[in-house]
């Protein structure tokens, strides 16, 4: 077993990397669009319009209400046909991951902002600040304290999510073990080193934070 | 106190009531606030004096009734209340400081902002104001490097950058350490001396009785009692002022 491992890592090394490269890519590009757009829906769900606000709710309940794979599939069969253009598979499931990130990421923003003390609030609004000065200058730079590890715990989360994608064979971490694996037919030690892969990304990056956690308190 | 009053109204409250919910905080409140006028409101904890404070500038929502700030309805939804708010500044309880701030960008921040003071003009002013609580050293600091004393002086200047024409302030020198509360009341003092329009609620009657123009006891959501300090500390009327005072002084 051990050796069988040994000479598919010797051999496909760089098929693993390319795909942990993909993995990665996709999964960084995901949180950085899925913050953006997930920091819109943030600011929409607080806001104090009632349609806003119903909107943001249930854009945010539906995609955390279905699962992701799901979500892949419909964009992967929507996205072709209502866009004018030609569109990769590619694409439609980098769409797809983003609108999903974008629903977790956005209660994480709003949980960020509302955990700010309302005295501060208050004191802004005392001193006459418009609402997006407020945002702007006083309340998003205190949420952003709150914010930062839970959207590493995002990437995380991320960086295992986008397997799904091998679904549709978008290169990445579990594309390569699927590729390996119809080559040499050696499932299980394909496996274990693309697993040993996502679990050595995946605790450093959680050790990251941890780290990150512990001198951001310290600078409080 | 010897200073001049003008009569002219700053604030005028007309029949506010303010509900959470079952709960009746205020229960029909009229008054009249002066130009440079120093009211204190005293009275037992819950009986809506912050809430009455706070609906001055409508951090609280008034449930109902109206109020006039220099001669416009504030309580109208049609206006925009930021522009006026600009000219309420607000001292609060736990000071407030924006901690991601300066201790001079704190103060500046919203005059460059909201009236478009040339940032030169306003640090020269913010540092002047500073210089006058004896802040001016802690410009470039953080608020955290700051004791609760200062913190509160820098809420004070914070609210003064802005010109306002009334400052009302929360329980001051509640939060702070007792050696600390001193140095606030002084800048409190000074400033009322200044011919500021003051409202603050305030548990400290010494200080009540010694700065004030006018005291209001308030209790169970309504004004109970109103009157100089001599008239309320030295002969109340209302048993439950006598009460309170009893218990306080």
């Amino acid at each position: 077993m051990i050796e069988n491992i040994m000479k598919i890592w010797n051999r496909y090394y760089f098929v693993f990397l390319q795909g942990l490269g993909g993995t990665l890519w996709l999964a960084a590009i995901t949180v950085f669009f899925g913050t953006i757009l997930g920091t819109v829906v943030a600011l929409m769900r607080l806001s104090k319009s009632k349609l806003l606000h119903g909107i943001t709710a249930a854009y945010i309940e539906i995609l955390r209400g279905t699962p992701i794979l799901l979500q892949l599939y419909f964009f992967w069969l929507l996205l072709p046909k209502v866009l004018p253009v030609r569109v990769s598979d590619t694409f439609c499931i980098i769409v797809a991951l983003i609108v999903n990130s974008s629903s977790y990421v956005a209660e994480v923003i709003r949980a960020g902002i509302q955990a700010v003390d309302k005295g501060q609030t208050e004191a802004a609004k005392s001193l006459g600040m418009s609402d997006a000065h407020m945002m702007r200058y006083i309340i998003l730079p205190q949420a952003v304290k709150n914010i930062l590890p839970a959207l590493g715990n995002e990437f995380i989360v991320m960086v295992k999510e986008t397997s799904l994608a091998s679904v549709f064979f978008v290169g990445e971490l579990m594309t390569s073990y699927k590729t390996v694996q119809s080559t040499t037919f050696l499932a299980i030690p394909s496996l274990t080193i693309v697993g040993l892969i996502y679990f050595l990304v995946t605790f450093t990056l959680s050790k990251g934070i941890k780290f990150f956690e512990g001198r951001m308190r310290v600078s409080d | 106190m010897t200073k001049q009053k003008k009569d002219e109204i700053l604030i005028r409250v007309e029949n506010l009531t303010k509900d959470f919910g079952d709960l009746k905080v205020l229960r029909g409140i009229s008054q009249e606030i002066h130009v440079g006028e120093v009211v204190s409101i005293i009275g037992p904890s819950g009986s809506g004096k912050s809430t009455f404070l706070r609906c001055l500038n409508l951090l609280e929502k008034p449930s109902e009734g109206r109020i006039f700030f220099e001669n416009v309805e504030i309580t109208d939804k049609k206006i925009n209340i930021d522009q006026h708010r600009q000219r309420m500044g607000m001292v609060f309880q736990h000071f407030n400081v924006f901690p991601n701030l300066s201790v001079l960008k704190n103060i500046t921040i919203t005059p460059i902002l909201e009236k478009k003071v040339p940032k030169a003009e306003a640090e020269r002013k913010a540092c002047e104001l500073l210089d006058k609580v004896g802040l001016l050293d802690k410009k470039d600091e953080f608020p955290r490097k700051l004791s609760g004393g200062q913190k509160q002086r820098l809420a004070i200047v914070r609210a003064m950058a802005m010109d306002p024409d009334v400052i009302l302030f929360d329980e001051p020198t509640s939060a702070l350490d007792p050696e600390m509360v001193k140095d606030v009341l002084e800048v409190i003092k000074d400033l009322a001396l200044s011919g500021m329009t003051i409202v603050i609620v305030t548990h400290e009657m010494g200080f009540a009785r010694e700065v004030s123009d006018r005291v209001l006891f308030m209790d169970e959501g309504v004004i109970q009692e109103e009157g100089t300090p001599e008239e309320i500390f030295g002969s109340p009327k209302n048993p439950r002022t006598m009460e309170f005072l009893s218990k306080v002084l």
